[in-house]
């Protein structure tokens, strides 16, 4: 038909085009969507624009940003880790007990046990998911009830107050001795080394292959079960990191610490173009994705929306983020040859 | 399914397939005979460690405490089955409460309010149903918007206000008995929706259309099976049922607020995938879901007599449902176990986590200590 109509195939072929471009660089489509939010809210609330601000929504993305990079690797593997908010509570009251008890122990210290203890936690759920043959998100939601029901058994129902924390701790993710906050620069650098590790190393490429075709894979000698492993292991790792800021940047450690959390990750991963069936996702996607909730929340606060309001609107807009998605993808697939 | 079941056969068990009826008792495999040793084992249990649990004004008070968990159940138990998920189905049921509540609050009649509260319930399973079968995005992706979405909306509708002072006519739904009996209506209402639920699933084309499309979607679309009508009902059912249960349990509490329920969602998949219904669809038994709700419950009640704190309870349950899924594994893999060889590396990695997650719990109460002693 398209031979018979040659005008028409020229007008499908530039409408492709644009439509393959949204598809083939899915951060255009996001940042096409952040720039309309941003110049939207703009209008309506000129704060918006300001350096302050932009640093108060990258101050506040930052530990999201990094738990979703982990949750993007799972979901990458086609699985999917529920228990990152456990995980996170877990370890922020574990290193706060620590630190409360021992406050001249230096900073990195801290760090680098709530890594271990998150690495533990992990590498739980990993061993379940690959030994065990538990689905992960029956793995996950089961020990997403352990390690919160562990944090109440663990602190008696007490909780960590701000005073109870040194303050070199507290400092850890507010200080701004390169210009940013901390914890910002640690986000970037997670970033990068993610970006890094599934870009240019074997095992990162190894992990989209699990993902995008699991038979293929194990044809091609990946082993597919310590690939699927070490994603839960580095999940947990990174929600070990993030329950040391969690716990420095709000200066406390409670029983509810992070509730909730995951089906933030999970949105931002989603919505920054991880696919949920596996294989298919980019860092910097994900960055945007972390970015247009942030913002997304920023602004609705700026434009006065109440704030009984803003998690209806933040539903709606990842619906809307998912649909239109879907979409172009759609309009892709009727207009190929 | 006939598929499945040779498979079945192949790994041990008999399974008579050429019963052209197949009797009540039939339908308990496996998995529900465990469950129910697991709850005699519990019952036998409890009535040792504490002389009130075999009190039935007790029982009957904790048996209405599950019913919201149960009614939500069935409908997920359809989905499941299907291969799908809805998680949106605790805020679904929060904002249809809420909606009740506003419009109670301004001076709605209260059965308008209620019969508004289940049409906004059923429309947002009506949503899901088109996102999940016409747009066709992922039904986990859909159900974790909505799951936001509606609970967002349940906060619009009350905020930091809560609904009360539910007429008492009202508050016989969550709170009253059947006449001359300590059944609460509840349990009377769920003990019918779920014989309902069952026959369908168990006893109609529908629900065998069910377990088609959780064995293998696209053939049972090639058959000429509507499948998109059918998820669309499930969904919407589903939705209903939670508006129902969120009335139920505003009833019970007597007020709304508009975290009404928050996070039930997950105690509705633990029920269903404990009771054996297999996540990736295609196989379970509304028998099992049910049976399996009665373990949760007993189990929790029994923790909750010991002054168990609910949330540590939540170990208990979480453990349950993680080593019945293994055991569920391993059951059908001891063949396949035994003719894998040990390798020296495996055991070697093995015993290392082992080793950390020893380390792991050794500084778990090491570093707790001074919590207790600090109180």
């Amino acid at each position: 038909m398209t031979v018979q109509n040659p005008p028409a195939l020229q007008t499908s072929v530039s409408r492709n085009g644009l439509l393959w471009t949204l598809v083939r660089f899915r951060e255009a489509g996001i940042s096409i969507f952040i720039l309309i939010l941003a110049v939207a809210v703009t209008v309506r609330a000129p704060s918006f624009l300001t350096l302050d601000n932009f640093k108060d929504i990258l101050l506040n993305i930052s530990i999201l940003a990094i738990v979703a990079l982990a949750q993007t690797m799972v979901i990458l593997t086609h699985g999917i880790d529920l228990s990152v908010s456990s995980m996170i509570g877990l370890v922020a009251m574990m290193v706060g007990f620590v630190v409360k008890q021992n406050p001249e122990m230096p900073v990195f210290l801290a760090v680098a046990l709530g890594m271990a203890l998150g690495t533990v936690l992990g590498s739980f759920n990993g061993l379940i998911i690959t030994l065990g043959k538990v689905p992960p998100i029956i793995a996950t939601l089961g020990t997403l009830s352990i390690y919160r029901g562990l944090v109440f058994f663990y602190s008696q129902g007490t909780w960590i107050n701000s005073f109870e924390l040194p303050k070199n701790f507290k400092l850890l993710s507010k200080g701004t001795p390169l210009g940013l906050p901390n914890m910002v620069i640690i986000a970037i650098l997670v970033a990068i080394i993610v970006y890094y590790f599934l870009n240019y190393t074997r095992t990162g490429r190894d992990i989209y292959a699990v993902g995008s075709n699991p038979e293929a894979a194990q044809f091609a000698g990946i082993r597919k079960d310590r690939i699927t492993f070490l994603v839960y292991l580095i999940s947990g790792l990174l929600c070990g990191l993030a329950a040391v800021l969690w716990a420095s940047r709000f200066e406390s450690a409670q029983t509810n610490t992070a509730l909730g959390f995951e089906l933030q990750t999970v949105a931002a991963s989603v919505v920054g173009g991880v696919s949920i069936s596996g294989g298919v996702g980019t860092v910097p996607g994900v960055l945007l994705g972390a970015l247009l909730l942030g913002i997304i929340q920023n602004s609705l606060t700026l434009i006065r929306i109440s704030p009984f309001w803003q998690l209806a609107a933040q539903g709606l807009l990842i619906l809307i983020a998912v649909i239109s998605d879907k979409w172009i993808l759609n309009r892709v697939e009727r207009t190929k040859p | 399914m006939r598929a499945q079941a040779t498979m079945e056969s192949k790994s041990g068990t008999l399974i008579s397939q050429d019963a052209p009826r197949r009797s009540f008792l039939s339908n308990f495999k496996r998995w529900e005979w465990m469950l129910v040793g697991l709850i005699l084992l519990d019952v036998l249990l409890n009535t040792r460690l504490s002389p009130f649990f075999l009190d039935a004004r007790n029982l009957s008070r904790t048996s209405s405490d599950f019913m919201e968990i149960g009614l939500m159940m069935l409908p997920m138990v359809f989905i499941i089955i299907t291969g799908n998920i809805d998680l949106s189905i605790a805020s679904n049921m929060g904002m249809s409460a809420s909606f009740m509540g506003l419009l109670h609050n301004l001076g709605v009649n209260i059965w308008v309010a209620a019969l508004a509260g289940l049409l906004l319930g059923t429309l947002g399973g009506f949503l899901n149903g088109v996102l999940v079968a016409r747009v066709k995005l992922p039904a986990l992706v859909v159900t974790l918007g909505t799951y936001a979405f509606y609970r967002g909306i349940a906060y619009g509708f009350l905020g930091d206000q809560a609904a009360r002072g539910y007429p008492k006519a009202f508050t016989y739904f969550g709170q009253g008995k059947v006449f001359g009996t300590l059944i609460p209506f509840s349990v009377a209402l769920f003990v019918i929706l779920a014989i309902g639920f069952g026959l369908v699933l168990h006893r109609t084309t529908f629900g065998r259309y069910l377990f088609a499309i959780g064995n293998n979607e696209n053939a049972t679309l090639y058959s000429g099976v509507p499948v998109a009508r059918i998820k669309f009902i499930i969904y919407t059912l589903s939705g209903f049922m939670a508006a129902l249960a969120g009335l139920i349990l505003a009833a019970r509490f007597g007020s709304t607020r508009p975290d009404i329920g928050t996070g039930l969602e997950l105690s509705v998949i633990t029920a269903v995938v404990l009771g054996g219904v297999d996540i990736n669809g295609g196989r379970g038994t509304m028998i099992g879901a049910v049976l399996s709700l009665l373990l949760i419950g007993l189990m929790r009640f029994g923790m909750g007599l010991l002054n168990i704190q609910g949330q540590v309870q939540g170990v208990v349950i979480g453990l349950l449902l993680i080593l019945s899924i293994l055991l569920h594994g391993i059951a059908g893999q001891v063949s396949s176990i035994r003719k894998t060889k040990l390798h020296w590396q495996s055991v070697l990695i093995s015993t290392g986590l082992l080793a950390v997650f020893i380390a792991f719990f050794l500084f778990f109460f090491w570093s707790r200590a001074p919590v207790i002693a600090g109180g």
